[in-house]
């Protein structure tokens, strides 16, 4: 996961198919920014089936996470400087 | 046999090497297009990797492999191209990385369906009109067999 692993981030959801994180974005987060399949954050590309979301909430990035055997995980990682920057664009 | 030398180039995306047939129909398809002049790269998480390199020590079929992680990111940060692309599917990871790898290539990517819950994953791919895909965990030949019907190798 690269610098991911380094910054404190909370898994919201494991195993999960790439449509069961995008369902439990829609439903908790009101705050969505669409992204291309491929849109980098922080140090990884995100995996994923169109629309992709990124879902911000305060100073919190919430995005899914996809590794080839393990299915989608949906990720919480607190960065002020990159929610402001989407916020921004 | 063609050569490359007109630098065609081919990736072939592999999912996690559970299911056995993965391996046979990426070494089949990769000599089909070693035949056809393309120059088969392959990229995959480190097992997959690993079994092709000791499936193929000679380098027969495959003239590269990748890691899948460090390949999206050539693509997407660096603008890597290939002629075509064929993806891997036996979960719903493989339908994230196929709809990626159509996102951020520029060449036609065709999904290779298979696996138990094949006819489900088929469902979810909207962007390709050439879709490979039998119920084949196994027996490679079902699989062997779509390869054939939907590429109509020229050889």
């Amino acid at each position: 996961m690269g610098c991911i692993e380094k910054m404190p981030y909370e898994v919201l959801l494991r195993n999960a198919s790439f449509a069961e994180c995008r369902e439990y974005q829609k439903k908790h987060y009101s705050e969505l920014h669409e992204v291309k399949p491929g849109h980098k954050i922080f140090d990884v590309h995100i995996i994923g089936i169109p629309p992709v979301y990124i879902a911000i909430d305060g100073e919190d990035l919430i995005f899914p996470f996809t590794k080839p055997c393990h299915g989608t995980f949906l990720l919480k990682v607190k960065s002020p400087e990159e929610a402001a920057k989407f916020r921004k664009n | 046999m063609m050569s490359s030398e007109d630098g065609k180039k081919a990736l072939l995306v592999m999912g996690c090497p559970q299911v056995p047939v993965q391996t046979p129909a990426v070494l089949y398809i990769a000599y089909q297009l070693k035949e056809e002049g393309y120059e088969p790269v392959v990229a995959g998480t480190p097992a997959a990797d690993m079994i092709i390199k000791y499936s193929d020590p000679g380098r027969y079929y495959i003239e590269q492999v990748k890691n899948i992680d460090s390949e999206v990111a050539k693509i997407a940060d660096e603008g890597e191209n290939y002629d075509l692309c064929f993806v891997f599917i036996h979960n719903d990871s493989g339908v994230a990385y196929a709809a990626t790898m159509n996102e951020i290539l520029e060449c036609e990517v065709i999904p290779v369906v298979f696996g138990k819950e094949f006819d489900n994953l088929a469902n979810l791919i909207d962007f390709s009109s050439r879709i490979i895909s039998a119920e084949a965990v196994h027996n490679p030949k079902p699989l062997i067999n779509e390869i054939d019907r939907v590429m109509k190798w020229a050889v």
